[in-house]
């Protein structure tokens, strides 16, 4: 297996001690029925200051992965194997008492539904007041006075008049934002964020998103941001993860990530988006559906829906080939040429296969003729 | 009324189903209005009305498909509901292929569902949880006097048709599916009666993207097999554009502008359209965008600002914008192939200062 370290980082990239370190992390969601394996072995450092987008179909494993950061799974159902390195903490290690307190003030988070995050009996101000004072021992005034300048922060227009709003009270973009507000209020060092623009319309989006950018480079933290719209992803990441059945099966900078994908999945998932094609033209979809998490299987967990697929596809999940940007891809089809990563095509390139028995049938061939 | 000089679309052809002919639109709406009541007080009396869909007039060529794109809150469901008579209009009239809906001489009700389908957004709380998919589907059908061998093959004729193996899933319950399979069997029910015009309410919204381009191949190769005519809401305008022939932008309860899908997105005319647009996001990292196009919220629909609704947040707003709500001239007697924006700075004589100075010929 290639080594992953930050030293074989070249180029403009700072070699500082990355920020939040996570190594070989595995989840598990333990019942009587059966065993999810929703994380299986992830590894990734982020710098301070960074911004790292986590993009994948729902089910991929993206949320879990993060909401182990902050140990949001429930004790007695979840198996968290593998480190994370938050400062000087194990996130792993840390006692409850330790972890109540880096919640909210070093780790932070935002959620996709601002209304189910945020509490519907307190008022705004009421939310932002009681983490400030838990944290930082405030008055009621100062910390009153805090929750203002917060709102200001994030672009709330008449900010006295919201703080003693309920969240009922105000629009979905005044929400997310007022979440925002929350999750900031103690300076955090890493703010996590799970799809907050996905509910959103697309013109309070790109509000959101702008704002999000120029507080995370006011306050130089990093930010983890978990998302299934590449768009956003564009907009927002300096690197991005590719999660894939819970592994990463790309990573690299947001420029190489996606203008020059790799991965046959990363590929095909820019492919389906829908961005300007010529209409009457079919779009090409990914067949089938994302693998059963209950039962992977060996071997790449796309190679049902992959239509480059090779015999040894079948044996092993392939391993990580960097090339000397940064760029890693987890597929036998990809190597390194020169100094960047490089797909080779098969020699028999199976037509854009739309349906699941195409594809089968495109892959029993190609495998056939390679075997 | 009912006979208008609309030229028929290149993709129209001969349907026994037709009532009105090839050139008579699928469906026109003439001045459609649902105004909510809110209510307050001890007496419980109106104290103030929600203008959710205020006067609206478009119509639907047969075999085009239309997109309504809009922020959340412009009306675009609510409209969607009252085409489909799942709420009452307070005022307006619908026309469906030539013949008026609801009225004593025109389609009864139960022939407008016949012709009008609607897939919702969420297609899980639109599926019933406790009947297997298979009978979920037949059962439209079966209310409408088909045997219950009769709907039941259709049910498995159509889960063909949609994608999903009828001997693998029909005793499935909903639960037991994927987002986009759901969505599948939402689509299935809504063609089991066989319908003309189909509504899709933000159908592929909650959908993966890679799921998402499925289910818009599958709407594309049903449209042709089987004639439809499409209704599609969507707030993604990057979807509206692959799929639409004609789009129509909705503002407060409003539509703002209107034409063929290339105009619309090459050259939009209304302000709040070419805002729109500008949100999209590019999926290239070079091109972030540094300040949001649209500041704000949508004002509240209880008390609309006066004149153009979009003026408080109008880049080129004037005093004509505030004391003067300019109009979209009429749509009825348009043809499908013109471009109208409600909006002062098109319209020649307005007062607006950027307003054309002469009549365009």
């Amino acid at each position: 297996m290639n080594d992953m370290t930050p030293t074989n980082l070249s180029g403009s990239m700072p070699l500082a001690a990355p920020f939040v370190r996570v190594k070989d992390l595995r989840v598990r969601f333990v019942s009587r029925e059966a065993t999810v394996r929703a994380v299986n072995g992830v590894t990734f450092d982020l710098a301070r200051g960074e911004v790292l987008c986590v993009i994948g179909e729902s089910g991929s494993g993206k949320s879990v992965m993060m909401r182990s950061l902050l140990r949001l799974h429930p004790k007695k159902r979840t198996v968290i194997e593998g480190s994370m390195q938050v400062g000087e903490h194990d996130i792993g290690a840390v006692s409850d008492r330790v972890l109540s307190k880096l919640r909210g003030s070093t780790i932070s988070m935002i959620f996709q539904e601002p209304m189910t995050a945020l509490d519907p009996l307190y008022t705004i101000g009421d939310q932002i007041v009681e983490t400030v004072r838990r944290h930082e021992g405030l008055g009621r005034e100062a910390a009153w006075a805090r929750a203002l300048e917060l709102l200001e922060l994030v672009r709330v227009p008449s900010p006295e008049r919201r703080l003693k709003a309920y969240p009922h009270e105000l629009s979905g973009g005044l929400r997310q934002r007022a979440m925002i507000a929350v999750a900031l209020s103690c300076r955090p060092s890493l703010l996590l964020a799970d799809e907050p623009t996905t509910a959103l319309d697309a013109s309070v989006q790109i509000q959101v998103l702008v704002l999000l950018r120029k507080l995370q480079r006011e306050m130089e933290m990093s930010m983890i941001f978990v998302t299934h719209d590449l768009g956003v992803a564009a907009q927002i990441a300096d690197k991005v993860a590719v999660m894939y059945a819970g592994r990463i099966i790309e990573y690299g900078t947001v420029a190489d990530v996606l203008n020059r994908p790799q991965h046959p999945y990363t590929r095909a998932m820019l492919a389906s988006t829908v961005k300007d094609q010529e209409r009457g033209v079919q779009l090409e979809a990914i067949a089938g559906s994302p693998p059963d998490l209950r039962a992977l299987p060996d071997g790449c967990s796309f190679l049902p829906r992959c239509g480059y697929a090779k015999p040894e596809c079948a044996v092993a999940m392939p391993p990580e080939t960097v090339d000397a940007r940064g760029h890693m891809a987890r597929c036998y089809r990809v190597g390194v040429e020169g100094q960047r990563l490089a797909f080779s095509a098969p020699a028999i390139q199976p037509s854009v296969c739309t349906n699941a028995s195409q594809l089968a049938a495109a892959r029993a061939e190609m495998l056939g003729r390679q075997a | 009324m009912t006979q208008m000089a609309i030229s028929p679309p290149a993709a129209a052809s001969e349907d026994p189903r037709d009532r009105g002919g090839p050139a008579q639109p699928m469906l026109i709406v003439d001045g459609i209005r649902k105004y909510f009541p809110i209510r307050a007080g001890v007496l419980n009396r109106t104290v103030a009305e929600v203008k959710a869909v205020d006067d609206i007039s478009f119509y639907v060529v047969k075999g085009e498909t239309l997109g309504i794109v809009g922020e959340s809150g412009c009306g675009k469901s609510t409209l969607a509901r009252l085409l489909m008579h799942l709420i009452d209009r307070d005022d307006g009239h619908l026309i469906l292929d030539g013949d008026l809906v609801g009225e004593e001489t025109g389609v009864p009700l139960d022939g407008l569902r016949r012709a009008l389908q609607m897939v919702f957004q969420d297609s899980y709380s639109s599926l019933n949880p406790r009947l297997p998919i298979e009978q979920s589907i037949a059962y439209g059908p079966k209310v409408q006097g088909a045997s219950s061998k009769v709907a039941k093959a259709q049910a498995r004729a159509l889960m063909e048709k949609v994608g999903l193996k009828a001997n693998l899933f029909a005793q499935r319950y909903p639960h037991e599916l994927s987002g986009g399979q759901k969505q599948r069997v939402n689509i299935a029910r809504a063609l089991a009666l066989d319908p003309r015009l189909l509504i899709l309410d933000e159908a592929v919204s909650a959908l993966d993207k890679s799921v998402e381009a499925q289910v818009l191949n599958l709407l594309e190769d049903l449209k042709r097999q089987l004639n439809l005519t499409y209704i599609f809401i969507s707030h993604d305008l990057h979807v509206v554009r692959y799929i639409s022939d004609r789009v129509l932008v909705m503002y407060l309860g409003q539509v703002v502008e209107i034409g063929p899908v290339d105009k619309i997105y090459e050259d939009p005319q209304h302000p709040y359209t070419q805002a729109l647009l500008a949100c999209r996001l590019s999926m290239d990292p070079e091109e972030r965008v540094e300040a949001a196009p649209l500041a704000g919220d949508p004002p509240n629909p209880v008390n609309p600002p006066s004149g153009c609704r979009f003026h408080t947040r109008c880049p080129f707003m004037e005093d004509v914008c505030m004391s003067k709500a300019p109009s979209l001239g009429d749509v009825l007697r348009s043809s499908a192939q013109d471009h109208l924006a409600a909006c002062h700075m098109v319209h020649p004589g307005s007062g607006h200062s950027r307003a054309p100075l002469a009549v365009r010929a």
